[in-house]
């Protein structure tokens, strides 16, 4: 549905956005990750034509941005929760987006039911929660029933059951057969949700592959074994040809065996075994290890002294 | 809050009716009028011009009104038109720019500017469909305030038998020009507001160019003055109200100032659309 050929972006000295393509197809959520200045949101603005490309070309539906007939009937992007008037109520701001397209009045009401905002459709936007401005945005991209969906970082400052409520749209979305085209930097939130992946670091392309994949290329994948004979363990890997090594708690972490060969070797050694478990690279160890190179913006606390967990990963503002 | 969960199936909206066509300048101009009338400083601003003009021009002319009765030696070369409408041409039009720029500028000090372009990225629809409708509202507005502030101040007028009517000789052409220069200026200030899109600048610029402007071309020498003074859009209002030829007669006529402001206008319109369609958002 969306097709970027060779997009390339430069503010100033900077490239935002360097020699980008890849396309994004229906029926699932893609998931549009990098770090810090990546040139997520600015790929996002190019799509939209909100800023122009030095370089490269967009289509949405084989058509450039500007010649679509019905933009919301196609594209349905929220950017910036915060990019409303806020003198104005949630119902006539979205009557005046769907004013633009032809859209029928119904429809207003219709989606702002849908975001359960109803209640406050006459309240001027100034005083929303951001949970709130990110629902009123949302309402907004569906004024049109577009064919594909574009957020950027929808769930950033949402409590948990908006998260939640996010993640089963953007799901529903997919379902419908619509493209759906997310960023985040929540990994966690993004492994749930997202089936393929398009990975930018400093404006250029690190990977369009499956979720599965994406984990795969990761060296994270291991097994653990609790065993009262680690020593033994250990030389009986070697020999087959793992790499063991032991934990601070004496657990071992075997790397180049699958579980049920682990277990093999331990049963032929007579090696009792405690624990047995496959460890799965989570899609953060994947992010962290693939786009390590091309972080731009780092702090200057040693990576080691900062502990690597859901929500350490900042998310930018 | 009260959620609609989407946790799986279909979405609960309506299917949409089909759609021919394209989101052309209707649709534009009709999201530009909700916009328009769905915000509280429109109407603040309104209420300012309209109080501030008609309520000054009336007292302008309630006290020229007895002041002329006390000096009745004054009533030679008095315009009472002019008099009449005084604080809607020299303050109303402040008041229009303040408008007309915001109009503009408020979508990028909101971020609005970023929905109302995805919503509608042909850049020249949404900027003639804004104009349009802004002018619409400054044409109408300006209107009736010129109106009501010329009768009434002739009211006010009458104890001094010096109240003139408008069948008089440029009397109708003073209050329908005034209207019309005070709109333009308000066109003015928002294709300023399209060059900068901030609202200090913009403002700061059209107070510049319609009363600092005109004060510093007067402290040049006489020659020069005489040449650049019909040239600036400030320059048609005082001519425009005016019924009794001005003394200067290097102007152009009223309806020669009229088209030096109207180009201003068209000028700043021109260079905002430009600029508007080709920058970055
Ligand atoms: N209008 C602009 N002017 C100058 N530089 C810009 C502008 N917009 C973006 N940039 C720069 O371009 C780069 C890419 O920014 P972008 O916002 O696209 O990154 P991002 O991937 O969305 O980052 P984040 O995850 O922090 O949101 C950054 O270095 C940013 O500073
Ligand atoms: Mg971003």
């Amino acid at each position: 549905m969306i097709e970027v050929r060779g997009l390339t972006k430069r503010y100033g000295d900077k490239v935002a956005v360097d020699g980008l393509s890849f396309g994004i197809e229906p029926g699932k959520v893609t998931g549009f990750l990098g770090p810090n200045g990546a040139g997520k949101t600015t790929t996002m603005r190019l799509i939209l034509e909100l800023d122009y490309p030095d370089a490269g070309s967009i289509t949405v539906g084989g058509k450039r941005y500007r010649d679509l007939a019905y933009p919301m009937r196609e594209v349905g992007a929220l950017l910036d929760a915060k990019s409303v008037h806020g003198g104005r109520s949630a119902y006539n701001h979205l009557l005046c987006l769907a004013q633009t397209n032809n859209l029928p009045k119904r429809r207003v009401a219709e989606v702002l039911e849908l975001v359960g905002m109803s209640a406050v459709a006459r309240k001027r936007s100034k005083g929303f929660s951001l949970g709130m401005s990110q629902r009123l945005g949302i309402a907004a991209t569906l004024l049109g029933d577009p064919k594909v969906v574009m957020f950027d970082e929808p769930v950033n400052g949402l409590d948990p059951e908006g998260i939640l409520w996010i993640r089963n749209l953007m799901k529903t979305l997919a379902a419908e057969g619509r493209t759906v085209f997310v960023s985040s930097h929540l990994m966690s939130e993004m492994e749930n949700t997202a089936d393929h992946l398009i990975v930018v670091g400093r404006g250029k392309l690190i990977a369009d592959c499956t979720m599965a994949e994406f984990i795969a290329r990761s060296s994270g994948a291991a097994v653990k074994v609790r065993t009262p004979a680690p020593d033994a363990l250990v030389l009986a890997i070697a020999a087959k040809g793992g790499q063991a090594s032991a934990d601070a708690d004496g657990t071992l972490v075997v790397r180049g065996l699958a579980t049920d060969q682990v277990g093999d070797i331990a049963f032929e050694q007579g090696i009792r075994v405690h624990e047995l478990t496959m460890v799965r690279a989570s899609l953060e160890e994947a992010f962290m290890e693939l786009t390590g190179d091309s972080v731009e913006y780092r702090a200057g606390i040693p990576a080691a002294s900062v502990p690597v967990g859901p929500g350490t990963s900042g998310s930018g503002v | 809050m009260t959620t609609s969960p989407a946790s799986s199936g279909k979405l609960p909206l309506s299917t949409l009716p089909s759609a021919s066509g394209r989101a052309s300048l209707g649709g534009a101009l009709r999201s530009e009028w909700t916009k328009i009338r769905s915000v509280r400083s429109t109407y603040w601003t309104l209420i300012a011009l309209l109080v501030v003009s008609i309520g000054l021009d009336a007292l302008i002319s309630a006290a020229s009104s007895s002041h002329l009765q006390s000096h009745p030696a004054d009533k030679v070369g008095f315009d009472s038109t002019q008099v009449s409408l005084f604080a809607f041409a020299f303050l109303g039009q402040l008041i229009l720019a303040v408008l007309g720029g915001m109009v503009i500028t408020a979508e990028y000090s909101t971020g609005m500017i970023r929905t109302s372009l995805s919503v509608q990225p042909r850049r020249g629809t949404l900027y003639v469909a804004k104009a349009m409708v802004f002018a619409g509202v400054a044409l109408v507005v300006s209107f009736f305030t010129s109106f009501v502030a010329f009768f009434l101040g002739q009211a006010l007028l009458s104890s001094s038998g010096m109240n003139a009517s408008l069948s008089g000789p440029g009397v109708l052409r003073a209050v329908v020009g005034t209207a019309l220069v005070v709109t333009l200026v308000g066109m003015f200030a928002f294709g300023l507001g399209a060059i900068f899109r901030h609202t200090a600048a913009t403002i700061a610029t059209a107070i510049g160019m319609m009363f600092v402007v005109p004060i510093i071309i007067n402290l040049l020498p006489d020659n020069w003055r005489i040449e650049v003074v019909r040239w600036l859009p400030s320059s048609a209002l005082d001519r425009i109200s005016a019924t009794i030829p001005g003394a200067n007669p290097h102007m152009f006529g009223p309806w020669g100032q009229f088209a030096v402001t109207a180009a201003w206008a068209v000028a700043a319109l021109v260079a905002g659309i430009i600029l508007f369609r080709k920058r970055d958002a």
